[in-house]
């Protein structure tokens, strides 16, 4: 098993895994040191391979208009929701790419400033949601708002998996809410970053509940006014 | 100013990206554009669309540098990462290179006569030492290697196509990649330049 898994690194580095191995090999790699040495070689091995195909230079015109299109873009503030909205499909898998990088290297980074109970507190929490998400029992709940998904396992604790969300405004943070009919519990804090966010939710979730998430000023917040810019389907 | 960015790192590049400096990505487009725009030329065979697959990869760099973190990976295998899933997602669409032949040799016959001239020495030498890497391959590491890497087939379409367990798959590609960088660091270690004294 830890052979087979060790294995994909090589097709982790290429970028050729299927969705589940890639997962899979994600929450290994979190625990994995070896595999993780072996990820930095791989991934240079796989520029080595670019390099072999490289051939004529692109047309002069392409930077000029990918730096035309990257000003564009800088160019329309618009508030989170609506600019997600935009962002998303164009995005795509390249962010997915990028998400999974930076999740990959965020772990790494969590487990080196182990001196921060924050830190430990914070890698304990996404050693669980690994946990959720590698759970072949696990079922997957569709959002209802925002892009992602909501995965929970049969004892109801749940990871939300989100796409495309925006890091907080400075001074904000994202809130997760356990919504039981008219109640809501708070179910947690977090900053989000740019590309793929992962997070467990503190506490559990029973059928017919629906999870939803809000901006709220750091710090977080008992009873939120703030309608939610994240919501599942019930459980 | 461009001129400064000519002494920073690509990493610190990334970081001056991730600030919205339109410079610093203008100087890694300047870095890295030309193997990203290679790679995608390679995967999807048409110039245009190679071109589309170099800018989405781009454009991601510009919107996700500030998720870019340099621990392990290193900038220019990031961007690279990007453009060639950007360029995967393309040829899967065009579907054009699925009725394409299994085992096509690799354009390695770029002849010295078309090669061209404002190519940097350093890329035309990286490229032919990879190459006679890539050659001394057993042929079903480099054939997997290929396929799902500048063919875009996963690992369970390349098993169903080329017919063999998908255990076989994963190791071949395995130690394929083990082997290239083997082979890779024992051509650095030969290719590196010594003073010769005679006493």
């Amino acid at each position: 098993m830890e052979t087979g898994i060790h294995e994909l690194t090589a097709g982790y580095a290429l970028d050729v895994l299927d969705d589940d191995e890639r997962w899979a090999y994600e929450t290994h790699l979190a625990d994995c040191e070896r595999c993780r040495e072996d990820l930095t070689a791989f991934w240079q091995t796989t520029e080595a391979l670019a390099i072999a195909a490289a051939g004529p230079a692109p047309a002069p015109e392409l930077r000029g208009r990918i730096l035309t299109a990257a000003r564009a873009e800088r160019q329309v503030v618009v508030p989170l929701e609506s600019r997600r909205r935009r962002v998303a499909p164009v995005l795509g898998a390249a962010a997915a790419v990028a998400a999974v990088l930076a999740l990959a290297v965020g772990l790494w980074a969590t487990q080196l400033s182990g001196d921060l109970d924050d830190a430990r507190l914070a890698l304990e929490r996404e050693r669980q949601a690994a946990a959720v998400l590698a759970d072949p029992g696990a079922r997957t709940v569709s959002l209802e708002a925002g892009e992602g998904r909501l995965v929970v396992d049969d004892d109801g604790r749940a990871v939300l998996v989100l796409d495309g969300l925006d890091p907080a405004p400075a001074g904000k943070t994202y809130e997760l809410w356990i919504i039981e009919g008219e109640n809501a519990s708070p179910a947690g804090l977090f900053p989000g970053q740019d590309g793929r966010d992962w997070v467990g939710l503190d506490g559990t979730v029973e059928p017919g509940d629906v999870v939803a998430v809000t901006i709220e000023e750091a710090g977080g917040v008992e009873v939120s006014a703030n309608d939610p810019i994240v919501a599942s389907a019930p459980v | 100013m461009r001129k400064q960015h000519a002494h920073l790192s690509d990493e610190a590049l990334v970081a001056q990206v991730a600030r919205g400096d339109e410079d610093a990505l203008s100087e890694l487009y300047d870095r890295v554009g030309r193997i990203a725009y290679g790679l995608a030329v390679r995967v999807l065979r048409d110039d245009r669309l190679a071109e589309d697959a170099v800018q989405e990869g781009f454009l991601a760099v510009w919107r996700s540098a500030a998720s870019f973190r340099a621990e392990r990976a290193k900038a220019s295998t990031w961007i690279l990462t990007l453009v060639h899933r950007r360029a995967v997602d393309l040829v899967r669409r065009e579907e054009r290179r699925r009725t394409e032949p299994l085992g096509e040799e690799l354009p390695t016959g770029r002849g010295q006569e078309s090669e061209p001239t404002d190519e940097a020495a350093w890329l035309r030498f990286e490229r032919e030492r990879v190459q006679a890497a890539l050659k001394q391959l057993p042929d079903v590491q480099r054939e997997a290697l290929e396929l799902a890497y500048y063919g875009g087939f996963s690992q369970s379409e390349l098993a169903q196509r080329l017919g063999v367990p998908l255990g076989t798959i994963k190791s071949r590609m395995f130690s394929g990649l083990a082997r290239l960088r083997e082979l890779l660091d024992e051509s650095t270690q030969e290719g590196s330049w010594k003073p010769e004294f005679t006493s």
